[in-house]
């Protein structure tokens, strides 16, 4: 099942046609990956992905993924750079269709439903499992029009006053109502990069979707938009299951109760963030959280 | 000083030295785009000075005022008014009255032909329409502005030489003596020329116009815009956003930009063979050569659309789809708007060629001669450069003038046309 078998030296030998960055083997048997330590299942899973590979052409970019994502829980997703994490998030909500030379094998379901299953609808899958993109991407519309289009394509509102009020609430809870309720009307594309991210976190949460998947949300905010966006997760996770991707292991620590280390285009390890940023198990995650890599 | 410092000071001097040449070589560059620039603008300058030079006299109509007296028992011996025969009476026998009035001393039968020759023959119809609107113009006189011949008004225009033998001239000795005649008493004078802006095609170069051919133009390219847009827009679309990448669609990919690099006389052919022939549409029809125009726009309008539709970044796609817009919805709502600018432009450069196309058109009958201003696309009709054409190949002196007046006209439709783009262009152009 593994492709990354240690050699007698304990060197690990990488295996052919596996993307990510270049980095120099530990001579370490405690670096080797030998499946993915830690428990990968949650207590009320909401999704659960089970053997997933996926590839670019005849790349591997995730190498056998299994991993739940419990109901009311925010799951942090962390890893140096191209292992693949935005890859993995995106195969929970297909958005890696768009990409014609992406192949996703195994299985992955929402609610006991295989969501790669050829019968499903994606349309219904997407305003279900909501997702906000690494970089930000407004539409050039309005402001409003562009937290409105969700609930305008999906029929969720009867009345004008009733998409006002979730245009608002939407804009509230991503903490940009007050920068931008005197301007609605102006193009989306002209906010600032912060601004925007939040303009596009709000278009996600005004459809309401019951998985909110977030890639680097707050890379580009300042601490006072993280510290506002992190209380939004918060709040979300009420009601919402949350699967985060980012770069600040601060951050990881703070908002989620679990959390996966990716490398490589692997799991290594996945558990409780306190255990794991106070007793990593494996090496290559200990490396990565005390500094010594990435 | 430290091994760094050493370092960038070297770096400094480095940049010094090839600074200068750096800087050169940009000047060199910016003063040969200026040198393009002025001499592309040079060449149309010249060409409009020369079209304008040589064209604008034709919106010029030189007009003879005669006394016209509207003789009841030449026009409707009757006296019933009645139009079958208002409409078929001899009207030239009136300006020729007239004309015998003006010069009592031509007697000679082929002097006085000659005479008679210095009215056009568009002078009859004038003076039938007057009379058919108002029959009770009969037995009254009237002093009227009559079109010359087109010979005269190439004199009175100073195209014809007046100093040289009479043998070499086209007019000759006692016409120009009854023309100085007229120019003594102010009778003769030029005009803002209607007939030529209104009028259809003509074997008299002073009744030949230009509305038929614009006119055919105007339902050739209503016809092409309305057929190539809808379907250039769907095949780029389709291609782009909705068919398999599969060894079919690299097929037709492959096809559309050959058809591009078609000659259009192919697809005059083809129009010809399938239109024409196959189908039993109309010949010389704007309806067969809007048709004909719209299979070689297609490709232009295709390539521009799909340039314009992988323009729009991905980001927004996949913005929509994950708010969870379909496909559908994600093309129409966000990415059709932001390639429509690329899309327009695309049209517009299509329809310019259009606009300006022969060959295809010669093969499907467009090139006849057509008095008649078409009413529909189902009326024979010629185009502007058709008619640019057919009056280039006129022998007649008075055609030159026409001709660069209508190359005018072709280029004012094209001047309008590129407007009308940018207009458009600025509507529906977004910033991201
Ligand atoms: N569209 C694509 N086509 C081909 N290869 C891709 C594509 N997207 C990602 N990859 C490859 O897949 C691997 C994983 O990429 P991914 O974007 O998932 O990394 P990541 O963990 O999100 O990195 P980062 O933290 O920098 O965002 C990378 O090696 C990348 O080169
Ligand atoms: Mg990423």
């Amino acid at each position: 099942m593994l492709s990354v078998t240690p050699n007698t030296a304990g060197v690990v030998t990488l295996p052919k046609g596996l993307v990510g960055a270049g980095f120099a083997p530990v001579a370490d048997e405690s670096r080797a990956i030998n499946g993915t330590v830690g428990d990968i299942t949650a207590v009320d899973p909401r999704m659960t992905a089970r053997n997933v590979n996926v590839y670019y052409g005849d790349k591997l970019a995730i190498n056998d993924v299994s991993l739940d994502i419990g109901k009311n829980e925010v799951i942090a997703m962390i890893g140096p750079s191209g292992c693949g994490k935005s890859t993995f998030l995106r195969c929970l909500n297909r958005m890696n269709d768009t990409i014609d030379i992406c192949r996703v094998e195994g299985e992955i379901k929402l609610d006991e439903q295989n969501i790669y299953d050829s019968s499903l609808d994606v349309v219904p899958l997407r305003a279900q499992v909501g997702m906000v993109f690494q970089k930000p991407n407004p539409f050039p519309k309005s402001i409003y029009d562009n937290v409105a289009y969700g609930p305008r394509i999906h029929g969720l509102t009867s009345s004008k006053s009733e998409l006002d009020d979730i245009v608002e609430e939407s804009l509230l809870k991503a903490g940009l109502w007050d920068e931008v309720k005197d301007r609605l009307a102006e193009t989306g594309t002209g906010l600032s990069g912060g601004q925007q991210q939040r303009l596009c976190i709000a278009r996600t949460i005004a459809v309401a979707p019951e998985v909110i998947l977030m890639d680097e949300p707050c890379s580009a905010l300042d601490p006072i938009a993280t510290a506002r966006v992190e209380e939004l997760i918060d709040e979300l996770r009420e009601q919402f299951t949350i699967a985060i991707v980012t770069h600040s292991m601060q951050q990881a620590a703070r908002v989620s109760q679990r959390t996966a280390y990716f490398h490589l285009g692997q799991l290594v390890e996945v558990g409780k963030t306190d255990d794991i940023f106070t007793n990593p198990r494996h090496g290559l995650t200990e490396d990565y959280i005390t500094g010594r890599f990435g | 000083m430290s091994k760094s410092e050493q370092q960038q000071a070297r770096t400094i001097d480095r940049v010094n030295t090839t600074l200068a040449q750096r800087y050169g070589r940009e000047r060199r560059f910016r003063r040969f785009g200026f040198f393009a620039v002025v001499l592309g603008l040079a060449f149309v300058g010249v060409m409009f000075l020369s079209i304008i030079g040589k064209g604008y006299s034709a919106f010029q109509q030189t007009r003879i005022l005669l006394d016209i007296e509207f003789t009841e028992s030449v026009i409707d011996p009757s006296g019933e008014r009645d139009p079958a025969v208002l409409s078929s009476a001899n009207y030239s026998a009136l300006i020729k009255n007239s004309l015998r009035a003006l010069y009592p001393e031509v007697k000679d039968r082929k002097e006085k032909r000659e005479l008679y020759g210095i009215v056009s023959n568009g002078a009859a119809l004038i003076l039938r329409a007057k009379v058919m609107a108002d029959p009770t113009l009969l037995g009254s006189q009237a002093q009227l502005w009559l079109p010359a011949d087109d010979d005269i008004d190439m004199l009175v225009k100073g195209y014809i030489d007046r100093t040289v033998v009479q043998s070499e001239r086209r007019v000759k000795d006692n016409v120009i003596a009854w023309i100085e005649k007229l120019e003594s008493e102010q009778k003769i004078g030029k005009f803002f020329n209607t007939t030529f802006l209104t009028g259809g095609d003509s074997r008299e170069p002073e009744l030949a116009g230009i509305g038929g051919a614009v006119m055919g133009s105007l339902y050739t390219l209503i016809v092409t815009l309305l057929l190539s847009f809808p379907i250039g827009v769907a095949a780029a679309v389709y291609l782009e956003e909705f068919a398999p990448r599969n060894r079919w669609t690299d097929l037709v990919e492959v096809n559309i930009n050959n058809l591009a690099a078609v000659p259009s006389i192919v697809f005059g052919l083809l129009g010809l063979a399938v239109f024409i022939n196959f189908f039993g549409l109309p010949r010389s029809a704007p309806l067969v050569g809007g048709m004909v125009l719209t299979l070689m726009t297609l490709p232009t309008i295709i390539i521009a659309s799909r340039a314009a539709l992988k323009a729009v970044p991905p980001s927004i796609r996949e913005a929509a789809l994950g708010v969870g817009a379909s496909k559908m919805q994600t093309v129409f709502h966000h990415v059709l708007p932001l390639s429509m600018p690329g899309m327009l432009t695309g049209t517009i450069i299509g329809m310019a060629q259009a606009l300006g196309e022969t060959a295809p058109l010669l093969m499907i009958g467009m090139v006849a001669f057509i008095v008649d201003i078409p009413g529909s696309a189902m009326d024979p009709a010629t185009v502007l450069p058709v008619q640019i054409f057919l009056w280039a190949d006129s022998p007649e002196r008075a055609f030159l003038e026409k001709t660069s007046a209508a190359i005018m006209v072709l280029l004012g439709f094209l001047i309008v046309m590129n407007v009308l783009a940018v207009i458009l262009r600025k509507r529906f152009e977004r910033r991201w």
